[in-house]
C-alpha cells in the first residue's frame, strides 16, 4: 500500500528535481528566515489551536463531503463533492490565508501584500487582514480587475488597497511579479501572503500544509459515508495548484488513491490560447521555483489564457511538476467550453453554481471512465458568484 | 589577465553602464557598446531581456519588453557580439535572469560567453548555494566571473561567503528597491557602504540601484570602487536613441 517515495518537500524545498528558491539577493533574507521558522510555527500547539479554531468558527469547517446523487447516476459512479465553495468568502483560499496571517503575526509583520487572479485569494487575504487589523495591499492584473469586478469591490469594502498590475497580459503572472517587486522594496515590515503552492521555498510547502485540511477531512468523511476508508479517486483543478495540493496531501503516500489534476486548456491545447502548463510546458524557473512552465525557445515566459482567471497562470506548483514527472498524479485538461458545460450541468443536476475554476475539475467525469462502485471525490474549490457576469454573457441569462 | 581584474587594478572610480540588448532597436546592441567605449565608460553590463524581470522597475521592464518585441534573444545576442573583441577593449558582463540561461543550457551559455569574449555574468535569481554546488566548476573552467548582489539586508557572514566564492566584483545594491529607484544616496545607505568597506573583501565593490547622475556617482565612488548606472542610461536611450554624441555627453556629465 504505502510506497517509499517521498512526495513532500525536502529541507531545501525540493520535490525531486523541482522547487527550490530562485530569488534575487534582495529577497533572500526574508525567504531564508521564513524557511527557518515556518515549520516550527505551524506545527506549534499554539498555532494549531488558533488555526483550527478559526477554521471551525470563522471559515465554517469542516466543509461537507456531499454525495451528488444525480451526477453520480448520470456518470454511473459515486461522485462526492468536497464543498470548499461553502467556506467563508466562497473558496478554499481562506484555509491558507487564515494560516499565513497567523504566521505573519508571529513574525511581527504589519503590512500584508498578496497577488490575486480571480480575486478569491485577494478577498481571502483582505478578509483575514480585516480580522486581524493589518494593512493589506493586493496586486491584481488589470484585465482581471475588469473581469472580476465584484471581487475587487469586496476587497475594497474589506479595506484593502487593490493595485492593478499593468505589465504583460495584465493577469495573475503579472500581479505576482508586482507583489514580488513590492516585497523587494519593503523587506522589513512586509509579509508576502502567497495564494498558491508556487513561489520560492517554503511557500509551496507552507501553502500545501495549510490547505491539507481538505484531504484531512476527506479522509474521515469518506470513512463515515462509505464502507471504505479511502476514496478511489481525488480530482481537483490546477492553476498554481493549491486546492489540488490540499486535496492530495494526505493521500500522496497511499497508492490506492488515484490523483487527478485538471488544467485549463483555454481555447485548446494547441490553440496558442491556453494555460495547460503540463500539456505544453517544459522545465524552467518561474516566480522563484523550478517547475514546468510555458516558455518560448528563448526561455521567455508565454502569456497564458483561460476563461478562468484563477487558472490563468503559465506555471504550476513544483510539487505538481513532480507528481506529473513521477506519474503519481494523472493530468488532464479542460477547455473553456468543457468547463462551461459542467458549470451548467452541476447547476441543473445538483443546484450548485460552481466557480469556473472548479468546473474544470468536473470535466474529469467526461474525460475518464469510472467504475460503478468507485468513490470519486471532486474538490469543488469555489462558488460561482464571482463569475456571474461571464455566465450571464455565455448563457444569455 | 581577466579584463575585469585588470580594470580594478588599474583604475579607480569605475563607471559601469547597464543597457538592454536590442534596445531601442534590434541592431543597437553593438553601436551602443561602441559609443560607451569611445565615451569613456569603464565597464559595460549588457542586459539579456526577460519577459518577467522581477527585480526591475518600470524603465528596464519597458526596455526588456521592447527588446523582446524587436526579436532579441540570447542566441541572437551572441551572434551580435561575435566580433566585438575586434573593436571593444572594455570588460563586458552579461546580466539577466536565470530562466533563459537555464533554457539555453548553462554550459553552452558559458562556452558562448568565452567564445565571444564576455568576461562575467550577473544572474540575480541564480541562488548562491546552487551556484556553488552545481555551476561553480563550470564557470571556473570557462574563466567567466560570476558576480553576485548584496543588499543592506545581507548579513556580514553571507557577504564574506559570497566574496570568497565569487570573482570580478561584488554588486552592492544600494537600498531595498528594484532598479530605477530615484537617484539618491542617504546617510543610512552610507552607513551600509561603510559597514561593507570594513569587511575588507577580496573583491572590489561597485554600487548600483539609485545611481543615475554626477552626485550619486561621486557618493558611490567615495564608498566603493565605483558605480553602476542602469535605468538612467536606458532612459537616455529611450529619449535619444543610440546616439553616440548623446551617450558621450551623458558619460561626461556623470563624471564631470
Amino acid at each position: 500500500m504505502a510506497n517509499t517515495y517521498n512526495y513532500h518537500a525536502d529541507e531545501n524545498g525540493m520535490y525531486g528535481e523541482f522547487g527550490g528558491a530562485y530569488v534575487p539577493e534582495m529577497l533572500y533574507p526574508n525567504v531564508e528566515n521564513l524557511k527557518k521558522v515556518y515549520l516550527g510555527i505551524i506545527e506549534s500547539d499554539e498555532f494549531q489551536q488558533e488555526y483550527k479554531a478559526l477554521l471551525k468558527d470563522y471559515v465554517g469547517r469542516p466543509s461537507p463531503l456531499y454525495l451528488a446523487k444525480r451526477l453520480s447516476e448520470k456518470y454511473n459512479t459515486n461522485v462526492y463533492l468536497k464543498r470548499e465553495d461553502l467556506n467563508h468568502t466562497g473558496a478554499h483560499k481562506i484555509n491558507n490565508t487564515v494560516g499565513q496571517i497567523l504566521v505573519a503575526k508571529k513574525l511581527g509583520k504589519k503590512r500584508i501584500i498578496a497577488e490575486t487572479g480571480a480575486g478569491q485569494h485577494g478577498v481571502a487575504t483582505a478578509t483575514v487582514c480585516a480580522l486581524m487589523g493589518l494593512e493589506c495591499i493586493v496586486y491584481m492584473g488589470e484585465l482581471d480587475v475588469q473581469r472580476q469586478a465584484p471581487n475587487v469591490a469586496r476587497m475594497r469594502m474589506l479595506g484593502a488597497t487593490v493595485v492593478p498590475a499593468m505589465s504583460g497580459n495584465r493577469t495573475l503572472k503579472d500581479a505576482t511579479n508586482e507583489a514580488l517587486r513590492d516585497w523587494i522594496c519593503n523587506p522589513e515590515d512586509t509579509f508576502y501572503l502567497i495564494g498558491s503552492v508556487v513561489g520560492p521555498h517554503p511557500y509551496p510547502d507552507m501553502v500545501a500544509r495549510l490547505q491539507a485540511i481538505i484531504s484531512e477531512e476527506i479522509k474521515w468523511q469518506i470513512k463515515e459515508q462509505t464502507e471504505k476508508d479511502y476514496p478511489d479517486y481525488v480530482v481537483a483543478c490546477v492553476g498554481g495548484g493549491s486546492n489540488a495540493a490540499g486535496s492530495f496531501f494526505h493521500f500522496l503516500d497511499d497508492d490506492r488513491v488515484k490523483l487527478v489534476a485538471v488544467e485549463a486548456s483555454g481555447l485548446g491545447i494547441d490553440s496558442g490560447e491556453t494555460a495547460a502548463t503540463i500539456a505544453i510546458g517544459s522545465k524552467g524557473i518561474i516566480h522563484g521555483s523550478k517547475t514546468f512552465l510555458m516558455q518560448t525557445d528563448d526561455g521567455q515566459i508565454v502569456e497564458p489564457y483561460s476563461i478562468s482567471a484563477g487558472l490563468d497562470y503559465p506555471g504550476i506548483g513544483p510539487q505538481h511538476a513532480n507528481l506529473f514527472q513521477t506519474g503519481r498524479a494523472q493530468f488532464l485538461s479542460a477547455t473553456d467550453d468543457d468547463a462551461l458545460e459542467f458549470v451548467m450541468e452541476l447547476t441543473r443536476l445538483e443546484g450548485i453554481i460552481p466557480a469556473l475554476e472548479s468546473a474544470h475539475a468536473m470535466v474529469a467525469l467526461k474525460k475518464m471512465t469510472f467504475k460503478k462502485d468507485d468513490a470519486v471525490v471532486i474538490t469543488l474549490s469555489g462558488r460561482g458568484d464571482k463569475d456571474m457576469e461571464t455566465y450571464m454573457n455565455r448563457f444569455n441569462l | 589577465m581577466n579584463k575585469l581584474k585588470e580594470l580594478f587594478l588599474s583604475k579607480k572610480n569605475i563607471l559601469s553602464i547597464y543597457y538592454t540588448a536590442g534596445y531601442p532597436n534590434l541592431g543597437d546592441t553593438v553601436p551602443v557598446l561602441d559609443a560607451l567605449q569611445s565615451g569613456g565608460a569603464d565597464l559595460v553590463e549588457i542586459g539579456m531581456p526577460f519577459s518577467d524581470p522581477l527585480a526591475d522597475g518600470q524603465t528596464i521592464q519597458l526596455s526588456s519588453h521592447k527588446a523582446l518585441e524587436n526579436g532579441m534573444s540570447i542566441k541572437l545576442l551572441f551572434e551580435q557580439l561575435a566580433d566585438m573583441r575586434k573593436t571593444i577593449d572594455l570588460p563586458v558582463v552579461l546580466m539577466g535572469y536565470f530562466n533563459p540561461v537555464f533554457h539555453f543550457g548553462v554550459e553552452k551559455f558559458l562556452a558562448k560567453c568565452k567564445e565571444v569574449g564576455v568576461d562575467g555574468v550577473i544572474i540575480p535569481d541564480l541562488p548562491f548555494d546552487e551556484y556553488c554546488t552545481s555551476y561553480k566548476p563550470m564557470f571556473e573552467a570557462y574563466k567567466i566571473s560570476n558576480i553576485f548582489l548584496i543588499t543592506p539586508q545581507t548579513s556580514d557572514e553571507r557577504i564574506r561567503l559570497i566574496d570568497k566564492n565569487s570573482t570580478g566584483f561584488i554588486y552592492m545594491v544600494s537600498s531595498a528597491s528594484v532598479t530605477g529607484a530615484k537617484a539618491n544616496v542617504s546617510d543610512q545607505q552610507v552607513d551600509y557602504f561603510k559597514r561593507v568597506e570594513r569587511l575588507n573583501l577580496k573583491n572590489p565593490r561597485l554600487i548600483g540601484f539609485g545611481i543615475g547622475n554626477h552626485d550619486t556617482f561621486i557618493k558611490a565612488c567615495d564608498n566603493a570602487h565605483g558605480a553602476i548606472i542602469g535605468s538612467a542610461f536606458v532612459n537616455l536611450l529611450t529619449q535619444e536613441g543610440a546616439s553616440k554624441e548623446k551617450i558621450g555627453t551623458f558619460l561626461k556629465d556623470v563624471r564631470a
